[in-house]
């Protein structure tokens, strides 16, 4: 069992499943016997605002939020969110990224507003201390015919990313997801894993 | 590492008050939403054999939990911090009186101001209104507290505050339950007008009561393990609470600690042994200086907000820049710089019914003094329809003032309020405008919820928080009642007449009402409706659906033979509420099934 401190940083759009993300990853690593907490701002997300929720687990935790540019695992539901909170990530850390794009609406340009940005994973590089991992959320849901899979592709990701037991992150997703979608869940799960694993070898 | 127990979860602050007003055997709560204290009712109502209600405002709330208390039943009542401001008056005087059955106040403060007007420290007001205050530093401490507070109030006849911050109630930390007790309702009020009637000659001997037992209860603070000292280093000792503790416990490990759970009456003797102990003393708390001042009081020798920021919220970072000014952790290195990304600022959802009124404002060129709720977001662009803004209720008040002294009236004078903020606190407003016979126009955005703070039923919604139906008041019953004589009722959707009803009541001499209504976009769910699209060839690039401010519609990147932005509608965020189609002047906006048959 790690002795120190884990930070895990989630982030993403309103809506986009982050709170239910970081609330599975929370009961697994409760699951394995750590002591865990975890802090997210309520309030005005569902208006399609900016969603980060800080997870810290260990054998015994105090500050519910994560010091800058002490993350070790980032994992980020949209691309330019992962850009937004690259720096966050420590020397050797983890940055996974969705390569969903979800750009706000916005009115013909003003004078002075930034874009939305081009190749949010390839400027994250330059702001980014760890390693970047992209996964290609939505073209391996299509491979397996449902794009409300996006979500399990990436809590596969991030397990190959933390050092717990698989078959705890497995249980939980069997008590987790409708029963008739257990094994699309598990098999959504296993291919984020693996983009992950093949990345860091 | 404990053992995996069945009654250890992992809990919000604000769920494991619920947990802990369950355990003490409340039966009742009452509350008025606002973030960051709205869930807990909710999770509390959910318990077998218990009664929750909301009330119209945190004033009433307090009232009907005296009400309560007096019935001798344990009474929860909870509120965020600016709410305890609008319940003053009952708190003040019901802290002389005392309870029969326990009564806690759940104040949840807003350091950082996260979905707040102020950052005030509400630590300050239990101390004025000498109510001993809890100010928990995780989910246990939350839980544990709550239960406390009603056994410390009925044992020493006070209501208790509970003062949480948003770090508390919307983090999840660790929590291990305890034993349920039966919810009991207390058998009748007893009379005892000495207690309960607060005229002068009665309520003299009540501020002595009072008094001395803030004395007692100071002695109870003292030998209450909950104020713990934790001594260790000899060199520096911390003194702190709250969420504050996790913090510097993290970065100072070896220090020797006070960690405070009840603020006030504060544990002297209990600071004043870690200051002999000690070689020096710091003092590390967010916001007001409290425990520092109490401290300095004794005469202490302790150091504070010279170091610890006294704006916003604390943090390992701010934490440990503030130690490092102190001297006691190497300098930190100057964090890195993000990225500068698009900002995603709160809007108007799209199909939201407080757009079409704002359009009409911003017609007629209104000065628009503000209330708050959803409708705030308009003072943003590109709406910027919306001018003050203080707490709720202020809108009709401020319109009043400046209508009665401003000497060129070049403006229309409109005060635009939500139903849920007018009955919170308009209705007395409105009255003060009609019987002053002042000119001027009131906007009430009537979408028959309370939307900002998660979507709570309101006296105008017809059901309340336990699912019963209930009845639900007009406001048009009540405007009329208050006097207005002026007054007609809008659909937001439909933009042509909402314009020529605002225009005719602000025409009108005296005081006018618009009743501007339709359903929030979001509560309760609906069902999807056709979607509408932009025909590119027939968009003119006027911009003009833009500058109503719909998150729905975009730039499409394409442009017109002029070089202008053509519009393009997200077909899965459009609620066809079809105000984009009522500005557009070339009639490019059509429902999408539609188009298949221009195409065709
Ligand atoms: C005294 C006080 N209590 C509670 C709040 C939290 N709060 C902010 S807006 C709001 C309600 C708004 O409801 P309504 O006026 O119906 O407007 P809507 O959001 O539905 O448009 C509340 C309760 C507050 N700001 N001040």
């Amino acid at each position: 069992m790690n002795e120190k401190t884990t930070n895990v940083l989630i982030v993403g759009v309103g809506g986009q499943g982050v709170v239910l993300a970081s609330n599975i990853l929370c009961a697994v690593v409760v699951e394995a016997g750590y002591d865990v907490k975890k802090s997210e701002i309520h309030g005005m997300s569902q208006r399609g605002g900016v969603v980060t929720s800080d997870i810290r687990f260990g054998p015994e935790v105090l500050s519910p939020l994560i010091a800058k540019g002490t993350v070790d695992v980032m994992m980020a539901f949209e691309a330019a969110e992962a850009l937004r909170f690259a720096h966050e990530v420590r020397e050797g850390g983890k940055l996974m990224s969705s390569l969903t794009k979800l750009a706000p609406p916005k009115g013909p340009t003003r004078k002075g507003q930034i874009e939305y940005p081009e190749n949010p994973l390839e400027q994250a590089k330059e702001f980014c201390k760890g390693t970047i991992i992209p996964i290609d959320t939505d073209t391996i849901a299509r491979e397996l015919g449902n794009m409300r899979l996006a979500n399990t592709i990436l809590l596969g990701g991030l397990s190959a990313g933390l050092d717990i037991d698989e078959t705890i992150w497995t249980d939980m997703i069997r008590k987790m997801v409708p029963p008739k979608t257990i094994d699309k869940n598990l098999a959504a799960f296993a291919r984020g894993r693996e983009v992950v694993s093949l990345a860091e070898a | 590492m404990s053992e995996k127990q069945e009654n250890r979860l992992l809990l919000y602050g604000n769920d494991a008050i619920a947990h802990g007003a369950r355990e003490a055997g409340c039966y009742f709560a009452v509350a008025y939403p606002g973030t960051p204290s709205s869930e807990i009712l909710p999770a509390f109502a959910q318990f077998p054999g218990v009664f929750a209600k909301w009330s119209p405002n945190e004033k009433v709330a307090v009232e009907v939990g005296i009400g309560s208390s007096l019935t001798g039943t344990r009474t929860l009542v909870t509120m965020k911090h600016v709410g305890v401001n609008v319940a003053m008056d009952p708190l003040m005087t019901f802290t002389y009186s005392g309870v029969r059955g326990g009564f806690v106040l759940v104040s949840a403060d807003d350091p950082e101001m996260h979905s707040s007007q102020n950052e005030q420290d509400n630590r300050c007001i239990a101390k004025f209104a000498k109510m001993p205050v809890f100010d928990p530093s995780n989910s246990q401490d939350a839980h544990d507290f709550t239960k406390i507070a009603f056994e410390l109030s009925e044992q020493f006849n006070t209501p208790v505050m509970l003062r949480e911050t948003t770090r508390i109630a919307h983090a999840q930390t660790m929590v291990t339950l305890g034993e349920w007790e039966e919810p009991v309702q207390g058998e009748h009020f007893v009379r005892d007008t000495s207690r309960f009637v607060m005229m002068p000659n009665f309520a003299r001997p009540r501020h002595a009561f009072a008094e001395q037992r803030s004395l007692d209860l100071q002695d109870w603070s003292n030998e209450w393990d909950g104020n713990r000292l934790e001594l260790k280093s000899k060199k520096i000792g911390i003194i702190t609470s709250g969420i504050a503790y996790n913090y510097v416990r993290e970065l100072l490990p070896d220090a020797s600690y006070l960690k405070i759970g009840m603020p006030w009456p504060f544990p002297d003797k209990k600071a004043k042994e870690i200051c002999d102990y000690c070689d020096r003393v710091l003092i590390v708390e967010e916001l007001e200086p409290f425990l520092e001042e109490e401290a300095k009081i004794l005469g202490l020798p302790v150091e504070g907000k010279k170091f610890v920021p006294r704006e916003g919220e604390l943090n390992l970072d701010r934490v440990a820049a503030s130690l490092a000014k102190a001297g006691l952790l190497d300098e930190v290195p100057e964090a890195r710089e993000g990225a500068p990304v698009i900002p995603r600022p709160p809007v108007l959802c799209a199909g939201c019914p407080h757009r079409g009124i704002y359009m009409a404002l911003k017609k007629v060129n209104a000065d628009v003094y503000g209330d708050i709720g959803c409708y705030t977001l308009a003072a943003l662009p590109p709406l910027e329809t919306l001018h003050t803004c203080f707490c709720m209720g202020a809108s009709i008040g401020n319109t009043i003032g400046t209508s009665l002294t401003e000497s060129d009236h070049k403006r229309p004078q409109v005060a635009v309020i939500g139903d849920g903020t007018f009955y919170h606190s308009g209705i007395t407003g409105l009255l003060d405008a009609v019987t002053s016979g002042v000119n001027m126009t009131v906007v009430i955005v009537d979408n028959s919820i309370t939307a900002m703070t998660g979507g709570q039923e309101n006296p105008g919604t017809g059901t309340d928080l336990m699912g019963n139906t209930v009845p639900a008041v007009k406001l048009e019953e009540i405007v009329t009642a208050l006097g207005v004589k002026k007054l007609t009722v809008s659909d937001t959707y439909d933009f042509d007449t909402t314009l020529a009803q605002l225009r005719e009541a602000i025409e009108y001499e005296g005081t006018s009402v618009v009743i501007a209504r339709r359903p929030c976009a979001l509560f309760p769910k609906k069902k999807k409706t056709n979607p509408f699209v932009v025909l590119e060839d027939v968009c003119n690039g006027c911009g003009a659906c833009f500058r109503i401010g719909c998150p729905a519609i975009a730039d499409s990147g394409k442009r017109t033979g002029k070089g202008l932005a053509i519009a393009e509608i997200d077909p899965a965020a459009c609620t066809g509420c079809e105000l984009c189609v009522q500005v557009c002047p070339v009639d490019a906006i059509i429902p999408q099934g539609k188009r298949e048959e221009v195409n065709a």
